[in-house]
């Protein structure tokens, strides 16, 4: 039988406020147990939580660049359970009335283009931390990171495969990042993901029974526990069996999901509006303020890049995959409106090569934009030939000479040979040591031209440009 | 000078005819003598008190008095206190030292006052006799036979005790007025979001509010004075401008309306109560005042709305009392659930208990709809009774409370009967509005009756003014028990 796969993604982001989001506590990650945990966070009699108007504004802001609907009033609710690092017994989250209810992202997945509604995303704040080992049998405590203001973003089953799943989620990442509301570091647990995975026979309309896969933390891993549940779901059914509604947990050491609890133990949270927060009013002119600071959307910049650039669609969608390399493509491609293909070119190739190798991300690139520019149009105007520029680009990654191209080309000697009586002499002097050649030239044979153009840049010592070698050296043979 | 009104202790200040250690020795004397009799206090820190005092008698030397400087205020055990045992009368907080002050609290010590001790009080606030106090129960000064009522049972106690010479207490569904009525004091709950709730321990958000319980109106004025205004902590407090409670205090009563609820005055009032309250309302015609018939339609609905909602907020408050952090833990476990389990179970006393297990079921899936939204609907109905009654009228009045004080354990086997006690207040809560009520008379066996004065949002001045002017003319608010 054919199987769909139809997965839901519910991503925890974690907002880039100083402050927690119901107390004035520090978010800061990396602090000393419990160092970071005012009398709020610690639940301790009688404390009130009072909202962080910038995680209101973060949520809003994403609520903005996905075109959904901003509810006013919004509501906060209480999620109640009881674990011994949730330090009020309840979770102060949005139940009805979330904060960002829609909304669509759109997401390219090879050569397709498809579009991902998004049911709601809400805000809450995070729990603490258990720490099982290192306490003699007992459990440690860390409430640092209680409180910390979560964007809970959750999709629309509409991703049929790991592919779209992955593809959706890094776009949400990128898109995160671009408007600067999470920090989307995925180590230190910035940006987490769950997965609803569910399978039916192709063409069947009801969906089947899902599983919910909890904390991804990496795009592989997403990928993986996705394709293993897949592939254990369909087993199952295959096999005449039926799949039970669970939550699951991924283990990246063996590379598969196993069962963390079922519905039947599943909590009942009595969720209701939380009596010591007020609703939130969001006025239209607080809307429009934060809509006017948003920056160019990256899928407004794409379509931009295609059309004021004439770049295709997948270049202007990797240049736009993070708001840091766009910025860089467009300080370059300013400059060189007519270039503005080499400097895709660059960004994507070298540039990007060696960013990899040395794992650094485009923000801390060594060689600005400026250097790059500088580097084309002394490609352009003949001064340096193609490949010399890759050795120039590696000086000033070395920061020679205060990443001056002039400088670096100059010491370095990189510097063409333009000269046409300079040439001229040196393709005399390759023509009368190599007689045989230009007879063979003469008799019809083409490589023993490539030849001549060989020893003729050999003797530049590769400092010619080969196409004013190649004129020069036709004119000769053929007059 | 155990009888003065704040006015008079605050002259005495001023005048240095005494000064606030010796003011603060003499009342802790008296509670030395009489608490063992009443229970009023579950804590008293004499060392602490007098900290405080000698700070405050620096203050005055040094001419900065304010109005309640050196006076010596009993704190409701729900309020923490740094450095202080805060216990909200519970096994749960039994060894609990509050390491922060409550937005109350900051404000009398900045004033000045003297934190005379911690009183005494149903446990979480959950009660109306003060028989469900971890620490024991509280005695009323009129007849130790009888509760003083709740949950503010040791600070009306220690009022009328003349221990305290004015103390704070917390209301969610009478919590102030109930005992004030059966301890012959004064008491008033402001609207809601008057008083910061922020170091208040919370019993149901969305109903607690904290306010002053005296011998007069006069002083509760001043008291409120000191304990109104914004705090930031609590989202739930509004921004107002700040106001002088005292300041309509002695304006003339003519012309004055006041609703009189058929609801009210119909059957479960007992005859005793009904004869004091009746009385009091032909003082106020003599004082100028006419009646107005209202009709409070949806009044009968408060105690069961009151009951799913107080509940339910509870149940979710009182979840952080896990024994992980703070307070209470269970000697004997096996693991983490049965923790959590033991500590609850011994942590909690019966009437807890129940709260959070009504308040869990309300809660619920499958009974939400039926109960907690049904009861938010209710809960604005109810709001809507006394908005359309407030456009015929300046005030309402009835009885604080359907009986005088009953006897201990005559009705704690019995909650239904318990929960009756608030009938006349919860309403007041579950709109928001303020509420008050002062001593006048007495019914069977010599124990008092309050009358119980509701008005419109914000017109706490004009209440404390109708309930002064009645002070001026009537002298029940004097009258000492028998000690």
């Amino acid at each position: 039988m054919q199987w769909e796969i139809v997965i839901g993604l519910e991503v925890h982001t974690q907002l880039s406020t100083q402050s927690k989001i119901f107390s004035g506590a520090a978010t800061a990650y990396g602090a000393e147990p419990n160092t970071q945990a005012c009398f709020v966070d610690l639940a301790l009699p009688g404390v009130l939580p009072v909202l962080n108007r910038g995680a209101v504004e973060r949520a809003i802001q994403f609520g903005l660049a996905i075109n959904a609907k901003i509810n006013s009033p919004s509501i906060f609710a209480r999620k109640n359970y009881f674990y011994p690092d949730l330090p009020k017994g309840y979770q102060i989250s949005q139940y009805e009335q979330p904060i960002v209810e829609g909304g669509s992202i759109g997401i390219q997945v090879g050569e397709t283009e498809k579009t991902i509604r998004l049911t709601r995303a809400h805000l809450e704040e995070d729990a603490g931390k258990s720490l099982h080992e290192d306490f003699h049998g007992m459990s440690g405590i860390d409430l640092n990171r209680a409180g910390t203001p979560l964007l809970e973003i959750v999709s629309e089953p509409d991703l049929r495969s790991s592919a779209e799943a992955v593809a959706y989620a890094k776009t949400l990442h990128a898109l995160v990042r671009w408007i600067g509301i999470c920090d989307g570091n995925m180590q230190e647990g910035s940006f987490r993901c769950d997965a609803n995975v569910s399978v039916r026979p192709l063409g069947h309309e009801k969906y089947g029974t899902r599983c919910e896969i909890k904390n991804l933390n990496s795009f592989r891993f997403l990928e993986k526990a996705i394709d293993f549940e897949v592939e254990r779901q369909i087993e199952i059914l295959e096999e005449g069996g039926s799949i039970r509604q669970e939550t699951r947990l991924f283990d990246a050491n063996k590379g598969e999901t196993r069962t963390m609890r079922t519905k039947e133990d599943a909590n009942d949270y009595r969720y209701f509006p939380d009596p010591d927060l007020l609703p939130v009013e969001i006025a239209p002119d607080w809307i429009e303020q934060l809509r006017a600071s948003l920056p160019e959307l990256p899928q407004a910049r794409r379509e931009r890049y295609i059309t004021q650039y004439g770049l295709s669609a997948y270049d202007a969608g990797v240049l736009t995959s993070s708001r840091e390399m766009a910025d860089y493509f467009e300080a370059a491609a300013e400059q060189l409106p007519e270039c503005a293909k080499l400097c895709a070119n660059w960004i994507m190739g070298d540039i990007s090569a060696r960013l990899n190798k040395e794992g650094l991300d485009i923000a801390d690139c060594p060689v600005g934009p400026a250097q790059v520019v500088r580097l084309i149009q002394r490609i352009q105007d003949g001064t340096i030939s193609g490949k010399a520029a890759k050795t120039v680009f590696d000086g000033l990654w070395q920061g020679e000479h205060h990443q001056d191209v002039d400088a670096i080309i100059e010491a370095r000697g990189l510097k063409q040979i333009a000269d046409d009586n300079t040439l001229e002499k040196l393709i005399d002097e390759v023509l009368a040591a190599n007689v045989q050649q230009v007879v063979d030239y003469r008799g019809g044979k083409e490589k023993a031209f490539n030849s001549l153009v060989g020893q003729v840049m050999k003797a530049t010592k590769g400092k010619a440009n080969p196409a004013q070698v190649n004129a020069m050296l036709r004119e000769k043979l053929g007059g | 000078m155990f009888n003065d009104s704040l006015k008079q202790l605050s002259k005495r200040l001023a005048s240095r005819e005494i000064s606030s250690v010796e003011l603060t020795t003499e009342f802790l004397e008296r509670i030395r003598q009489l608490n063992p009799r009443y229970n009023a206090f579950i804590t008293v820190d004499e060392e602490k008190s007098l900290a405080q005092a000698r700070h405050a008698d620096r203050k005055i030397a040094a001419g900065e008095m304010d109005f309640l400087t050196g006076i010596p205020v009993a704190q409701k055990d729900i309020f923490c206190a740094e450095g202080w045992l805060t216990t909200c009368g519970s096994r749960m907080l039994s060894n609990f030292v509050s390491p922060y002050d409550a937005g109350v609290i900051e404000r009398f010590n900045q004033t000045g006052a003297v934190n005379i001790g911690k009183t005494n009080m149903d446990e979480f606030a959950m009660g109306s006799s003060n028989e469900t106090s971890y620490f024991g129960p509280v005695r009323n000064p009129w007849d130790v036979a009888a509760v003083p009522g709740g949950s503010s049972g040791g600070s009306a106690s220690a009022v009328a005790a003349r221990m305290a010479p004015v103390a704070t207490g917390t209301d969610t569904g009478g919590s102030i007025r109930q005992p004030a009525a059966l301890c012959g004091i004064s008491g008033i709950k402001p609207t809601y979001g008057t008083v910061s709730r922020y170091g208040m321990i919370a019993f149901a958000s969305s109903l607690d509010q904290g306010g002053p319980m005296a011998k007069s109106a006069e002083d509760l004025a001043l008291m409120l004075n000191v304990m109104t205004g914004f705090d930031e902590r609590d989202s739930t407090s509004l921004q107002r401008e700040k106001e002088d409670y005292a300041r309509d205090l002695d304006k003339p009563l003519s012309g004055l309306r006041i609703g009189l609820p058929k609801e009210y005055f119909a059957e479960g009032m007992s005859s005793d109560v009904e004869k004091a309250i009746a009385q009091a309302l032909d003082e106020y015609r003599k004082l100028g005042a006419e009646m107005v018939d209202v009709s409070l339609p949806n009044s009968p609905l408060s105690i069961p709305v009151y009951y799913v909602l107080a509940p339910a907020e509870a149940s979710s408050n009182l979840s952080r009392f896990d024994g992980v952090r703070y307070g209470y833990r269970a000697q004997h476990y096996q693991d983490l659930a049965e923790m959590y389990r033991n500590t609850r179970a011994e942590g909690f006393g019966a009437e807890v208990k129940r709260r959070i297990l009504i308040g869990t079921y309300v809660l619920s899936h499958g009974y939400y709809d039926a109960y907690y939204i049904k009861a938010q609907k209710l809960r604005r109905l109810i709001a809507q009774d006394f908005s359309d009654a407030f456009t015929r009228c300046d005030v309402i009045m009835g009885p604080t409370a359907p009986a005088v004080a009953f006897d201990l354990g005559e009705k704690s086997s019995d909650p239904i009967q318990m929960y009756l006690s608030d009938i006349y207040t919860s309403a007041t809560n579950l709109a928001g509005l303020p509420g008050m009520s002062i001593p006048v008379g007495f019914g069977d066996k010599m124990r008092p009756v309050g009358l119980h004065i509701i008005g419109d949002y914000f017109s706490e001045a004009r209440m404390l003014n109708i309930a002064h002017q009645y002070q001026l003319n009537t002298d029940w608010h004097l009258r000492i028990p028998q000690i």
